[in-house]
Formats: structure tokens, C-alpha cells, sequence
């Protein structure tokens, strides 16, 4: 009786878990995978095959912007960790008690406001008759008005802006939980700070470096309004080639096909870079 | 017996949902932005107090795109445009034919209604009637770009930097035009189709060096616009005719070749189940006062006889500040898009933004 009210428990608790996993992620990706492999014929006769695969490898546009958007979220990544690793480690070791929760809140803030009023924020920042290129023609710096806007710079910032709390997060609960000793030890040991902070901060906080890189890269490269909002001519960004496909061309087999690609290239980069650093995912994802 | 009341209750509450069913018809429509003024949706449900408006907003290709992914359900009443849907109805088969005998087709502009019928005629059944009408074209800002009249103009150096266009279909067909082709009788040839669209991908990826940025919609354009950051660019009627409103010297520019026209239609979703509820909105957004709600609403002229006249005063001013009655008697109406030619226009579209020309 016991074990059984115990079994049921187990099952209810786990149940909205994996109906979210099956309902929500395995069967709309069936769906998709069984989609891109169909190929449009004749209006409504299709076949089964790779064409839309083929045609992803045959078009050089295509792979040039999947390429493209891949090693952008590659430097937004290194980027945002770059930028967060000093505030998080401010936060978690140097801030006082109290004001870390005042810090952790600021760094939340703007994530209350959605990805689009953002973008529009910086548009209002960088466009040409903008913020700062008004005060910089008003203080004199400059005699023309500058375009900021609509170029891969201004993109990489909105991005960089949008994921950087993501970064910010796990770096401050792994480093949260590093014993003060340990860096006084290093240092007591004869280490500078370089030293210290490559051979025992850093090691210590690999599990919250690795997944808040897995999580910003995941989500730069599945972005869509900030590339879309920010971008100039030129800036192609590969979740547009996949709204296009489905949208605009209603061609929504190699749309799916276009979804899994970005999937498949996302999910190599992630293991190629957790080879490259010696890390696995069980000893930091699952850590953190 | 503790057990029959909460039967008997959870009977009644049942029966008084299905009644209130019966009793509320719900009509779906899936339209454009500004097609469904809250002020007519009210008016509407006033008349017909037993049913009750939903409205959500879309453009051609999300309409498709929505109804292609129920087969046709989910909505009652839908506003596609002309051109889109032979091919979208050959293709996915998701709409059901009219019966015109439930419309009032008299007060319709005959030449927009037979231009429509004729465009939707599939087996002899009619699929769509028109709406409103509109044209896609050029503005430009008539104190610094006095003499901007073509769709190749938005490429002239004078103006380097401080141009825009929309990178979709439009500016591809304008700027065919412009070469002096005419892209829509080469539908019938698509090996020619492709020769034009890779003329005019040339074309504009030279073109870009000259263009300060592609607009994505009405907003950003009005915001470019307005700011003088652009003095000239694609657009479409009604946004030309907003910013008339703010700044008289902007001024939409039907191309010398003729501004592209549209008109929106009434279709049925296949699976549409408030058939008598969109007859009605249909017949009702027809009459004369409601034309003129909608009109000032949309920016676009309804299609019914003297919709010119129609138009809120505002909106006529700036038209006739726009059309010359040559302009109108030029205009190109969009034709039907064969099957495949959404995947030609695409693929030149991205050859067009992965060029880095500029």
C-alpha cells in the first residue's frame, strides 16, 4: 500500500514533466523531421526525399548565412562572458550582503520589459536623428549627424544587451558558492592575481561559464527580433531565412528542414566547444 | 442523493453553456490591421446583438499561412488579396466558394468586382469578392526630391543614402516595370519570368550602395521618413497618405510606370462555420456611412461605386493631391501568382540581401 501511494506520487509528479517533454518538444520535432523530408512535386503532391537538404548544400547563400549567424553568436558569447564574468564575480565576492540583492535585481530589470520595446530602445538610441547622435552634433564632437543604426556592430550590441543576464545568472550561483579561503590561500601560496584567477577562480566556476555559454549561444542563434530589428542591408540572420521559407514562400518543407539544420549546427558548436575546453556536460550543466 | 444534486447541477450548468452557444454566434475574421475599426466591430454587434466579433490581425502571407495549417479552420471570414488566392485554393485547398446570391454585389465597383471574380474563378465557382483597393508606389519629400516620379529613381545617385524600400515582391515587380518589362505577362513564361528577376536582382544589387536601410513596416518607415533621415522610398498608399497628414511636402508618387494596385477581398475558410454571420458583416461594412468608418480607418478606397467619395475628407485630400486621373487609368493591378513564382521571387530576394554590394 505504502509503496504504491509512493509509485503514484513518483508517476503524478512526474508526469507534467514528461507530457511537456512528449506533447511540447518529441512530437511537434516528429512532425518537423517527417515535414522536411517531403518534397513538393506538384500543388498537393509530394514525395519522400533529401531534396530540401540537397538544395541547403547546393545553395551557397544558405550555408554563408547559417555560417554567419553561427560565429556572431560565437562572439556574442564570448562577449557577454567577457562583459558578466567581472559583474557576476562583483556581485557574488565583492558586493556587500545587501546591496547584492539590490545588483541581482538590476541586472533582472530590463528583462521585464519584452525583446521588442528593447530593440525599439536602442533604435531611439542609434538611429540617425537619435539620442546620441544628436548630443554628440550638439556637443560638437561631430558636424554630421552618424548613422549607429543598421549594421552587424549595432546587432551584435542589441544582442549582447538581450542574453547577458543569462551569463550573469549561473556565473553568480557557482561563484557564490566558492569559499573566500580558497583565493586567500592562493594568494598566501605566493600567486598574483592573474594567477589566481586562472588557476583557481576560473576552474571553479567552469560549470557556470560552460552552461551560460551553452545557453546565451542557443539563444543568439535562435534570435529573431533583435537581428531582424537592428540589422542593416546586409545582415542576413538564419532564423530569417527560416521565417521567409515558411512565410513568405509557404515553402514549409525546407523550412523544417532549415530548423533542423540550425538545431544540428547549434548543437555541434555546443559539443565541439565543450570538447575544445575538456568539459562534459554532466560535470557543469547539470551542476550549476 | 448528495450525488444527484451535483448531477443534476452540473446537468444544468451544461445545458445553459450549450444554450448560450446556440444563442452567441461567434464570427472569426482574419484580416489586416486596421480592416476591423473598433467603432464598426461595436456598430456590428449592435445590429446583431447574437453575435459576437473576433478579430485577428495578419497580412497575405500569415493568412495563408494560418489557414494552410488547419486545412481552412479557425476562422470565418478572411481578407487576402487578389492575387493570392487561385494558387493558395489550387495548392491547399482552403477556401469555400461564395454564394453571391447572399451578397449585395450591386453597390460593388463593376470593374474591381469583375476584375476579382475573374481572378477567383476556379471550376466555375467564385472564391472572392473585392473590398478596398489600394497601390503600392513611391513617396518622396517634395521639398528636397522635387522631381522623384520612378521606381528607378530610389537608385540615383543624387539621393545616395537616403532612399528605402521594402525587400519584397513589390520592389521587384516596380523595378521590372521600370526596366520596361511587364513581369506579369511574363507569368505565363517562367523561363522569362526568371531572365527579368535576374535583370532586376542585378539591378538592385547595385541599387544597394544608394538605399539607406530596408523598412520592415509601416513604423519604421513613417519614423525614417518623418525624421528626414530618407527624402524618397517604396511604400505603400496609406502610410504616404498618413504622413500627408503630418507633412504636406510628403507626397505618395504613383511611378511613371504605373503604381502597382491591390485589392483586398472577402474569401470563406474552407472550414469556416459562421457562414451567415461573415455574409452579414460583408453586406454590412458595404453600406455607405460604414464605407466611410472603414475607409478612414484603412487609408485604402473601398470598392464600391463613388468609394473616392467616400473617403473621409482628409484621406481625399490627400488622394487627389496624389492620382491624376491618367495616374488611375495607369495602373497595374497585380496578377495572379502562378505556383512556384512565390519561390522564384524568394530566392532572388535573398540573393538580393546576402549581396554585399553596399
Amino acid at each position: 500500500m505504502q509503496s504504491d501511494i509512493k509509485r503514484l506520487s513518483l508517476i503524478l509528479l512526474f508526469a507534467p514533466f514528461a507530457l511537456w517533454i512528449a506533447l511540447l518538444i518529441i512530437l511537434p520535432h516528429m512532425g518537423m523531421v517527417v515535414l522536411s523530408l517531403r518534397e513538393k512535386v506538384a500543388p498537393r503532391v509530394y514525395e519522400f526525399g533529401f531534396g530540401n537538404y540537397i538544395d541547403f548544400i547546393n545553395e551557397p547563400i544558405y550555408w554563408n548565412t547559417l555560417l554567419r549567424t553561427g560565429s556572431m553568436s560565437i562572439l556574442v558569447t564570448f562577449l557577454a562572458l567577457l562583459i558578466g564574468f567581472p559583474i557576476a564575480y562583483y556581485i557574488a565576492k565583492i558586493a556587500g550582503k545587501r546591496s547584492r540583492g539590490a545588483l541581482f535585481l538590476l541586472c533582472l530589470i530590463p528583462l521585464w520589459v519584452s525583446d521588442l520595446i528593447r530593440a525599439f530602445g536602442w533604435i531611439l538610441l542609434l538611429r540617425e536623428t537619435g539620442v546620441i547622435s544628436s548630443f554628440l552634433t550638439d556637443i560638437g564632437l561631430i558636424d554630421q549627424p552618424i548613422e549607429f543604426l543598421y549594421n552587424d556592430i549595432t546587432v551584435v550590441i542589441g544582442l549582447v544587451y538581450t542574453v547577458i543576464l543569462f551569463m550573469i545568472v549561473p556565473l553568480v550561483s557557482t561563484l557564490d558558492g566558492m569559499d573566500n579561503a580558497m583565493i586567500e590561500a592562493g594568494y598566501n601560496l605566493g600567486g598574483n592575481g592573474f594567477t589566481v584567477l586562472r588557476r583557481i577562480i576560473v576552474p571553479y566556476a567552469m560549470p557556470g561559464i560552460v552552461s551560460g555559454c551553452i545557453v546565451v549561444f542557443m539563444m543568439t542563434a535562435g534570435s529573431y527580433l533583435t537581428p531582424i530589428l537592428l540589422g542593416g542591408k546586409n545582415s542576413s540572420w538564419f532564423t530569417e531565412q527560416i521565417y521567409d521559407q515558411f512565410i513568405t514562400r509557404f515553402n514549409w518543407e525546407s523550412g523544417a528542414a532549415f530548423g533542423f539544420l540550425l538545431l544540428a549546427f547549434t548543437s555541434i558548436v555546443v559539443w565541439i566547444g565543450l570538447r575544445l575546453t575538456g568539459q562534459t556536460l554532466a560535470n557543469t550543466v547539470a551542476k550549476s | 442523493m448528495k450525488h444527484k444534486t451535483k448531477i443534476t447541477g452540473l446537468m444544468a450548468a451544461l445545458l445553459l453553456s450549450t444554450a448560450s452557444f446556440a444563442h452567441a454566434e461567434t464570427l472569426r475574421l482574419l484580416t489586416w490591421g486596421s480592416y476591423a475599426p473598433e467603432e464598426l466591430v461595436q456598430k456590428f454587434e449592435e445590429r446583431y446583438p447574437d453575435i459576437d466579433v473576433e478579430v485577428t490581425f495578419s497580412n497575405n502571407e500569415e493568412m495563408i499561412a494560418k489557414l494552410r495549417a488547419t486545412g481552412g479552420a479557425g476562422f470565418d471570414l478572411a481578407q487576402p488579396s487578389h492575387d493570392r488566392i487561385h494558387a493558395a485554393q489550387m495548392e491547399y485547398d482552403i477556401y469555400k466558394p461564395l454564394d453571391l446570391s447572399k451578397i449585395d454585389t450591386s453597390v460593388m465597383e463593376t470593374s474591381h468586382l469583375e476584375g476579382v471574380k475573374a481572378n477567383t474563378t476556379i471550376d466555375g465557382e467564385v472564391y472572392a469578392v473585392p473590398h478596398q483597393w489600394g497601390t503600392s508606389g513611391l513617396m518622396a519629400n517634395k521639398s528636397v526630391a522635387p522631381d522623384f516620379k520612378g521606381w528607378g529613381d530610389l537608385c540615383d545617385p543624387k539621393y545616395e543614402g537616403k532612399t528605402s524600400m521594402r525587400l519584397k515582391r513589390t520592389i521587384l515587380l516596380g523595378t521590372a516595370f521600370s526596366m520596361g518589362h511587364d513581369p506579369f505577362a511574363a507569368y505565363s513564361d517562367l523561363d522569362k519570368y526568371q531572365q527579368i528577376l535576374d535583370e532586376v536582382a542585378e539591378k538592385l544589387i547595385e541599387c544597394k550602395s544608394n538605399i539607406k536601410a530596408y523598412w520592415k513596416g509601416g513604423d519604421d518607415l513613417s519614423a525614417m521618413m518623418l525624421s528626414g533621415e530618407i527624402v524618397a522610398s517604396e511604400t505603400w498608399d496609406s502610410t504616404a497618405y498618413k504622413l500627408y497628414g503630418q507633412n504636406k511636402d510628403i507626397v505618395f508618387v504613383p511611378p511613371e510606370t504605373g503604381a502597382l494596385a491591390w485589392i483586398d477581398t472577402f474569401a470563406l475558410p474552407r472550414k469556416g462555420k459562421a457562414d451567415d454571420a461573415a455574409y452579414k458583416w460583408i453586406n454590412f461594412v458595404l453600406e455607405p456611412e460604414n464605407v466611410t468608418i472603414m475607409s478612414g480607418s484603412t487609408g485604402a478606397i473601398a470598392a464600391v461605386k463613388g468609394g473616392l467619395d467616400l473617403l473621409p475628407e482628409d484621406k481625399r485630400e490627400a488622394v487627389t493631391a496624389a492620382f491624376t486621373d491618367a495616374d488611375i487609368a495607369n495602373l497595374k493591378f497585380f496578377a495572379n501568382i502562378p505556383a512556384g513564382v512565390e519561390d522564384m521571387e524568394g530566392k532572388t530576394l535573398e540573393k538580393i540581401k546576402a549581396a554585399t554590394g553596399g
